[in-house]
């Protein structure tokens, strides 16, 4: 149980209010220095020259004219990377620059730093490489099945992880199985891959990037440049967004070793093409699902098998299998579960790191499944879910006890009774149909449908990983008003995560001017921002951290006015004594005396997963969301436009209500994009549309109104009873419109995003 | 080559272009107005929209050359000194802003719409910001910004 705290209530700007984020004005006025926008004296600019192969060896390469290139100052190949030449976050068999064979088309061969992005570019393509190109391995089922060239040693497996619950042999009356894919996503966040190196004259460097896991990247680029990690000291830069797409390295260790060759600030910056190249992927994943049911509708159990792409390098595969496994029987109760997932090498991109990873494949097939049964059975879809859900108290087929609220038959009940849109008019604007402005059609052809869905996702690192954050919080008092300075290396990508640091700060101890200190690593590790943890994790952190000092604050009052230390508290930025109450303010408490304290806090410990059964404790907290989706379809063209998308999330705890809601909005839009336009087109193992001209993302006309329910039910185990919110919603609102397209057209649709020609199978 | 141009009020020079750069550049890495964004380079993301004498544009799509002795306009000339203009504001407090790359730009497409259209209905503000992209928010708050500063720029 968490401890209770001293919180009060009702503090202007503290936690529960819409307080503003501290850098709003800056970026609104585009005064806020993103990695891009960074600037050095005396700089010079680096580029990649990258694999046009999915699958080749390197016979030659020849640097001679790029080097004859005036402005040129460096051209880098493998045999120039000082340290390791492998790096990844959970196995290094990623090349910093390829040796001899390159995996897939985009992987970094050399690089160049010279005086003007435009020479970089000319240079890079007066580098000549000679490549004896390959067979490319492109499908995940024949990397497991063996066949094809092996990429890595050890096999094209980078995981396989079997759950078993229950009688494996269990049957039923009715079984509904059912073969579903889902395409590759990309996190498309809008600031590209950039950053800023600067070498120091003792051989060290710093770099300014934008990261989602400062001290993760610092371990690999010191290994690269065969650096202690005390020489390479990293600065978080403006952040534009991430999603997931910045847990991996891209520019970081290559603007080093080019700063370090060259002996000059080295800036990168990646085009929108490149950062296609230059980031990994949502894993694409076929689904095989069977699940048997009972004449009333009762699920007995699940039998399936998942496939996910892990593409070139391994990246965070490995978590994405748990997570699809694990998660794979969704938000229900199912007493037999039988799941195999695997996570493959092959010659497509790498994937790795988006929104809600794992259970969001997932997601689509089971209720995908849910749906179909619901019709085999003649039942309404969330009347079926309902009968099947599971709640606190429930057990997931991994065994572990849902010891925390698990509100799924309450989440789906809301979005089903949310008012309904109005029917389209007789006389449509066309702005509002699907082709829009396109002018394509006036209502003919025009069918509405409606779906559900709800998913599952766990928030924090699994599988027994040693999850922390580290704050450093400072008071004292400036120009007679007690000040807080608090320091993590925790990444603020956008959402929010320095607002709630602030909003913690000022409700523990009635502090309202909170200066959030640049983020960098020499404050301890913050941990990655992702698995919707930061506001759990390093929020903890800031609470334990006020806690601290607020005990030494307690301390210094109680030798200064020479009372009792256990009489003292502080309310509201107060000393206050149990018998005499209010002694002084903080300012007179503080005087000229600084306290500091750091801490680092740990969430509850999870467990491995046993590799043979799949059971174990292995998440710390699950999270909920359920989607309505209420689609439009031209049948006659197969264009789809989203009428409306209701949610209902439960988050704990609404740290920053107004901020919850951006969360719900933009993931839900993520999730759109994937069941109606979002796919990175591999054909070959080669992308074919790496631009925003050709991967459609949703705009402001695609998104509808969200009319949302943020539920409050407190988690006992995490700090204020907050869940993570970011992911939850990406995972249900895929289903849910793909569910609504079923609806209007009767089609099965088992593949997402649901292209045009699915819809008028031409 | 050399080119002159007024950007926010002030006549600025840049010397040693080169021919095949854009606007965008120009203004982030010659005249250090880096507000305006780099997102796609090919006109779909909207993030590098400034005015040009008046029209909102995307900058990277627009030659440095062809601003010569032309009036540019970008997210930085919009606040008065330490004042916000009411849309960048409105943008602030509707919690419009996240990662807030997409800002400048919307900020500036904003601009130009609530100075044409004094009350755009909601089909109208998402028609004027179709070419602008946004990957956090969803755009629910975006619209909520723009209302906001309809409201107030009329009021």
């Amino acid at each position: 149980m968490t401890q209770e705290t001293a919180v009060t209530s009702g503090v202007a700007d503290g936690i529960g209010t819409n307080a503003r984020r501290p850098d709003g004005p800056l970026k609104a006025k585009g005064q806020f220095a993103y990695s891009s926008d960074l600037w050095h004296e005396d700089m010079i600019w680096g580029a990649t020259l990258r694999s046009p192969h999915p699958y080749a060896h390197i016979t030659g390469i020849d640097l001679t004219e790029a080097l004859k290139l005036p402005g040129v100052y460096a051209v880098l190949t493998h045999r120039d990377v000082p340290g390791t030449n492998l790096y990844g976050l959970e196995h290094s068999d990623q090349p910093v620059l390829a040796v001899d064979t390159v995996r897939y088309q985009g992987e970094p061969v050399a690089l160049v730093g010279a005086d003007h992005p435009e020479t970089a570019r000319r240079a890079i393509k007066l580098i000549k490489v000679e490549y004896d190109v390959r067979e490319p391995l492109t499908d995940a089922e024949t990397a497991v099945s063996g066949e094809g060239p092996i990429l890595h040693p050890g096999g094209n497996v980078v995981r396989h992880v079997p759950i078993r619950k229950g009688d494996p042999n269990a049957t039923a009356d009715i079984v509904v199985s059912g073969e579903y894919e889902v395409g590759m996503q990309d996190q498309a966040f809008l600031g590209p891959e950039s950053g800023l190196a600067v070498p120091a004259e003792d051989g060290s460097i710093d770099l300014y990037v934008a990261t989602q896991w400062l001290h993760v990247d610092q371990r690999q680029v010191a290994a690269a440049l065969g650096l202690p990690i005390s020489k390479v000291r990293l600065t978080l830069a403006g952040v534009g967004g991430a999603f997931g797409g910045r847990e991996d390295l891209s520019m970081q260790v290559h603007s080093c070793l080019l700063a370090l060759h060259v002996g000059k600030p080295v800036k990168m910056v990646y085009n929108r093409e490149e950062s296609f190249f230059g980031h990994v992927h949502r894993h694409p994943a076929k689904l095989y699902y069977e699940h048997g049911v009972t004449s009333a509708g009762k699920l007995v159990y699940l039998k399936a098998k998942i496939y996910l792409d892990g593409g070139a390098y391994a990246s965070s595969t490995g978590a994405v299998v748990a997570n699809a496994a694990t998660l794979g029987a969704g938000p229900y109760d199912i007493p037999n579960v039988n799941i195999d997932c695997w996570g493959t090498y092959t010659n497509n991109p790498p994937c790795g790191a988006m929104r809600g990873f794992g259970a969001v494949q997932a997601g689509f097939a089971y209720e995908s499944q849910m749906d179909k049964i619901a019709a085999t059975l003649g039942m309404h879809p969330v009347e079926f879910r309902a009968r099947n859900a599971m709640a606190e108290g429930s057990v997931m087929p991994t065994g572990q006890l849902v010891d925390a609220p698990a509100p799924v038959v309450e989440l789906l009940d809301r979005v089903r009774r949310k008012p309904m849109p109005a029917p389209l008019p007789a006389d449509p604007d066309i702005r509002q149909l699907p082709g829009g402005v396109s002018n394509t059609t006036h209502g003919e052809g025009v069918v509405r449908g409606i779906g559900y869905a709800v998913g599952i996702k766990n928030v924090c690192f699994s599988e027994g990983f040693d999850d922390y954050s580290t704050a450093r919080l400072r008071i004292e008092v400036i120009a007679d008003e007690p000040v807080a300075t608090v320091h993590t290396a925790a990444a603020e990508v956008g959402q929010g995560l320095i607002t709630i640091e602030q909003q913690i700060i000022r409700s523990e101890l009635g502090i309202h001017r909170v200066t959030v200190h640049p983020t960098d690593t020499s404050v301890g590790n913050g941990g990655s921002t992702s698995a919707s943890r930061q506001t759990y994790v390093t929020g903890g952190a800031v609470k334990a951290a006020c806690e601290a000092v607020r005990a030494s604050l307690l301390t210094l009052a109680a030798r200064r006015y020479n009372l009792p230390r256990r009489d003292l508290t502080l309310v509201d930025g107060k000393l206050v004594s149990d018998t005499s109450g209010v002694l002084a303010d903080l300012v007179d408490v503080l005087s000229t005396e600084v306290v500091e304290e750091t801490v680092e806090w740990r969430h509850r410990s999870t467990e491995p997963i046993d590799p043979v059964t799949g059971q174990g404790n292995a998440h710390v907290q699950y999270g909920f969301a359920a989607h309505r989706a209420i689609v439009d379809v031209d049948t006659e063209l197969g264009l789809v436009r989203v009428v409306q998308l209701d949610c209902a999330q439960d988050v704990g705890k609404a740290m920053n209500p107004q901020a919850v809601l951006g969360q719900i909005q933009g993931g839900s839009a993520q999730g759109l994009g994937l069941a109606v336009m979002e796919e990175i087109q591999i054909v070959d193992g080669k992308i074919r549309n790496p631009s925003f001209t050709d991967y459609l993302i949703p705009t402001i006309l695609d998104m509808p109104p969200m009319d949302i329910d943020v539920l409050e039910n407190p988690d006992p185990h995490a700090p204020y009873g907050l869940r993570g919110v970011g992911e939850p919603p990406t995972i249900s609102s895929t289903p849910a419109i793909v569910a609504a397209i079923r609806a209007a057209t009767g089609l099965a649709l088992t593949r997402t995003p649901v292209r045009p020609e699915h819809i008028t199978g031409t | 080559m050399r080119v002159r141009v007024t950007v926010n009020g002030e006549d600025r020079t840049a010397d040693d272009v080169w021919e095949g750069e854009s606007l965008l550049y120009l203004l982030r890495e010659r005249l250090g107005l880096p507000g305006s964004k780099n997102a796609c380079e090919q006109g779909e993301c909207g993030s590098c929209t400034v005015y040009l004498d008046d029209s909102p544009v995307c900058s990277c799509l627009v030659a440095a050359g062809q601003a010569q002795h032309r009036d540019v306009r970008t997210v930085e000339g919009l606040a008065q000194g330490e004042a916000l203009d009411p849309v960048q504001e409105a943008f602030v407090e509707a919690g419009a802003v996240q990662c807030g790359f997409c800002s400048p730009g919307l900020i500036v497409a904003a601009h130009d719409l609530l100075h044409r259209v004094p009350n755009p209905s909601d089909p109208e503000i998402r028609e004027a910001l179709a070419g602008n992209l946004c990957r956090c928010t969803g755009y629910e708050k975006i619209l909520d910004a723009v209302r906001l500063a309809g409201r107030r720029i009329n009021a």
